[in-house]
């Protein structure tokens, strides 16, 4: 059997040691792996962590990447800092989209930049609505928010998949399951840069992110409520005893969750798509999953680990382009890059044993 | 029968050293057990009591130290090799499945095979033998936890143990069911089994123990035979230093208003588990300290939450504070009120233990410390606020600090109590509610912690004190009742009732219409 226990004081010096020995240990098995299956081990290394950060465009796609990643990934800290687990973000991000989504096209010919925001606005509560679900049925009927919020998450993908099919489908898209393009209004532009033009497919969408980073750093670390959720994720009974009300508690960080999920749905689609499709997420619900984790629950946290996570999967598409490794393979060495990142802060904070039975 | 000469020994444990980390839990410890003797170990929480045991039982391994039983070194890797070699273990939590039968959990722990049905010939067997009666096939959910402790006892004696080791046994029982206890203990000895007694109660182990160990801060510090010393120089020795008294001095005046009243309440039970509360009536005045006793699970977690507010009662006036109902209102609105309750379990409850200081006094008094009444200040009122009050109560209450705004996992239990209280006692209440406030702290911080109490009351606050501890509770209560499945007897002046009545209306023997009534 193995034992965990806590470490006294984490070793300063294991902090710095850590991360740098998971990234030499990834690299090592992924040479190792990449050899293996016959392709270049240098090539693709350089592929996966070098070539999106080789041109300036390429560089801020890496931002544009993460940003989805990021505002999902700050809701669902919330969440998991309260011990409310919220794994449908995905659904709830399908689920924003879709209502902004179908507002916009009820307004074909919208040019003000102002419709934007109201679109937001609906796509958080697109987003939170179905967060509430999960909420409901856990504060009343004590239903587990993990099978109902991950359940949710295919009832949403299948009925955006019905809407675009169905009620939503642009007559003039030859049969293909797609809504009409949005109206100006409802596009996020490109950001023009003096002298240079546009950065790759950076988007104002990226302001949306400077401001909440603060913002929930303020929140977390400086209001009452933010205490509130912190305690209420360490100790149920301390915060009884406090007389934090734990079902609001709960039913706030979901509907904030699922709300940001619905925007950075509504972020994601009106700077990069401009109208429905039957897939609008590509998993940005699931990843966020492990941004929030990565980034140890803290908004500076996730802003980097939505950027790492975000030059990995950038990095395996390029991997993809140009050498023709497939997805699994990346996907693999994503997977190994977690683990070693995950196993050294364990042990930072654990001593493990091996114990006879 | 027993005739003087030379003690043989049993089991004999030489220079036994263990630590956790820095932490030195036992350092070189030399115990003798003789054959058929009853050995107390006594020592204060933290003493190392625990470690040693767990050693003999093969729970952890010593550092370095020998062991040998019968002269014979042996090395116990496991409770395993621990039950091989005749030693046997009750622990202070009983491992029983509360879904299986008696029979059931004693067939699981048994090493070798046996068939059911001599199974329980043998259980109704010992059973009789040691009137450790306990019927084989109820259910352990339906037994009391004395009979819990039996089950416990027969599955140790269905090995034919040379040595039982015995920790905190009486923690959960009443005085009638430790007088039992103690006599199939002492029948067990003179039959030739030896008993490890582990205890801080001082009365018992004078009552019981042939010789004592006294263990303190991990070293063996004496060991002295029982028969020939007295409670206070066993405390004395403990603790290393002489306890001071507390000081009783009350000013009795007849002119005491109500302070709390509980009028008939009910309160069924939320899970399978819980206790229902049935047609509570207790009132507390000002200057008095009323006490609750009763064992463990007869509803004092569900009276202590209703009390604080943390449920709500049925009806508004089924508490009253000052004559104006408090039932509706919830745990801040009442400490606002000035009621204030420590409960029994200080980490995870009264505080967060991985939150400091200041953070666990911002907790339960967030309310107290936003800077003006107005939006902003209160959405960031944070624990930053709390701070300066935090180290007051530090240096109030005499908190001992590893660091300026430690953790709370960093405070020892007694200290951790002191700050718990400090941080009630700073929001001046007007009643003060205690669970279990010295379980499981060492003497000198219980010794200060109910001077406290006293304090409290003299200062004319009123105390309610739920205490599973009937020394505690005789010592320091005005008046006393005790809580029994649920309900609450008839609450009596200190001097009209006995340690004995308490004792069997714990065990629900007596009922409060019986003898109380007319006295």
């Amino acid at each position: 059997m193995i034992t965990f226990t806590p470490r006294d004081k984490v070793s300063k010096n294991w902090t710095i040691i850590a991360p740098i020995l998971s990234i030499f240990l990834t690299i090592f098995f992924g040479l190792l792996i990449f050899t293996f299956l016959g392709y270049n081990p240098l090539e693709t290394l350089y592929q996966i962590f070098l070539s999106p950060f080789s041109r300036i465009d390429r560089i801020s796609d890496i931002f544009v990447k993460a940003c989805p990643l990021i505002i999902v990934g700050i809701g669902l800290m919330l969440c998991f800092r309260a011990n409310v687990w919220n794994i449908g973000a995905e659904g709830q991000f399908i689920m924003g989209t879709l209502l902004a989504g179908s507002f916009a096209l009820l307004f074909p010919n919208v040019e003000t930049k102002f419709f934007i925001f109201i679109m937001i606005i609906i796509g958080f509560i697109g987003g939170a609505l179905w967060a509430f679900i999960p909420a409901i049925l856990k504060t009343k009927l004590n239903v587990n928010e993990i099978l109902v919020s991950l359940m949710l998450v295919y009832v949403a993908m299948l009925f955006i998949d019905f809407m675009v099919r169905g009620p939503l489908r642009d007559p003039m898209s030859f049969g293909f399951p797609l809504s009409k393009p949005y109206s100006q209004g409802a596009l996020i532009n490109k950001i023009p840069f003096p002298g240079i033009g546009y950065l790759g497919q950076l988007h104002y969408g990226i302001l949306f992110i400077i401001l909440l980073i603060p913002i929930s750093w303020l929140f977390v670390n400086k209001t009452l409520s933010g205490f509130k959720i912190n305690v209420l994720g360490a100790a149920p009974k301390a915060a009884q005893f406090a007389g934090f009300k734990q079902n609001t508690i709960t039913i706030t960080v979901l509907l904030i969750s699922g709300g940001l999920a619905g925007v950075a749905g509504v972020i994601e689609v009106s700077a990069n798509i401009g109208q429905l499709q039957p897939e609008v997420s590509f998993g940005y619900g699931f990843t966020a999953i492990i941004v929030a984790f990565l980034g140890r629950l803290s908004p500076i946290g996730i802003l980097f680990a939505g950027i790492m996570i975000a030059t990995v999967k950038l990095g395996a598409d390029n991997a993809q382009i140009s050498m023709g490794i497939p997805k699994v393979v990346t996907g693999l060495f994503e997977g190994i890059l977690l683990f070693f990142l995950l196993t050294g802060e364990t042990i930072q904070k654990y001593k493990i044993k091996w114990v006879g039975v | 029968m027993a005739i003087k000469k030379e003690p043989e020994i049993l089991l004999k444990a030489s220079n036994i050293n263990k630590s956790f980390g820095n932490f030195v839990a036992n350092k070189d410890i030399n115990i003798s057990i003789a054959k058929g003797e009853i050995h107390a170990l006594l020592g204060e929480n933290g003493a190392g009591k625990s470690t040693l045991v767990k050693i003999f039982y093969g729970v952890l391994k010593p550092d370095t130290g020998t062991i040998a039983i019968n002269d014979n070194e042996v090395s116990i890797s496991s409770p395993n090799s621990a039950r091989k070699n005749g030693i046997g273990m009750v622990f202070q939590h009983f491992s029983l499945f509360p879904a299986l039968t008696v029979a059931e959990n004693i067939l699981i722990a048994l090493d070798t095979k046996i068939k059911f049905k001599d199974l329980i010939s043998e259980i109704s067997r010992l059973s009789k033998e040691w009137e450790l009666f306990v019927d084989p096939l109820k259910r352990v959910s339906e037994l009391s936890v004395g009979e819990q402790q039996r089950v416990e006892i027969i599955r140790c004696l269905m090995q034919n143990p040379k040595l039982l080791i015995m920790d905190e046994p009486t923690s959960v029982l009443t005085p009638q069911e430790i007088s039992n206890l103690f006599k199939i203990l002492k029948r067990l000895a003179s039959s030739g089994c030896s008993i490890l007694y582990i205890s801080h109660k001082l009365e018992e182990i004078i009552e019981l123990a042939d010789q004592v160990t006294i263990l303190k801060s991990g070293v063996s510090i004496a060991t002295i035979d029982a028969k020939k010393t007295n409670t206070k120089f066993l405390a004395e020795t403990m603790v290393g230093k002489e306890i001071t008294d507390l000081k009783k001095t009350k000013s009795i005046s007849d002119n005491r208003d109500t302070a709390l009243e509980l009028k008939g309440l009910n309160k069924n039970k939320e899970t399978d588990f819980g206790i229902s509360l049935k047609n509570i009536n207790l009132k507390v005045n000002y200057g008095e300290i009323v006490g609750v006793a009763g064992i463990a699970g007869n509803g004092q977690v569900e009276l202590m939450e209703i009390l604080s507010g943390e449920t709500l009662c049925e009806k508004d006036d089924q508490i009253l504070l000052e004559n104006k109902p408090v039932g509706f209102k919830n745990i801040t609105e009442r400490r606002q009120l000035g009621i204030e309750t420590i409960p029994e379990e200080r980490t995870l409850h009264a505080t967060v233990p991985n939150l400091t200081i200041a953070e666990n006094t911002f907790l339960t008094y967030f309310f107290k410390y936003p800077k003006a009444n107005d939006i902003i200040s209160n959405l960031f009122n944070n624990p930053h606020n709390s701070k300066i009050e935090s180290e007051k109560i530090i240096k109030d209450n005499d908190v001992r600090c590893p660091e300026t705004n430690p953790l709370a996992n960093q405070l020892s239990g007694g200290n951790l109590q002191k700050f718990i209280l400090g941080r009630s006692l700073a929001n001046n209440p007007k009643v003060a509610i205690f669970s279990q406030p010295t379980w499981g702290v060492d003497i000198g911080a219980a010794t200060s912690i109910r001077q406290k109490l006293l304090n409290l009351s003299n200062s004319g606050k009123a105390v309610i004190l739920i205490s599973q501890d009937l020394e505690e509770i005789f010592e320091l209560s005005d008046k006393i009742c005790v809580i029994n499945n649920g309900a609450l007897s008839k609450i009596l002046p200190v001097a009209q009732i006995t340690a004995e009545d308490v004792g069997l209306l714990m065990g629900g023997k007596l009922k409060t219409s019986d003898k109380l009534e007319t006295t």
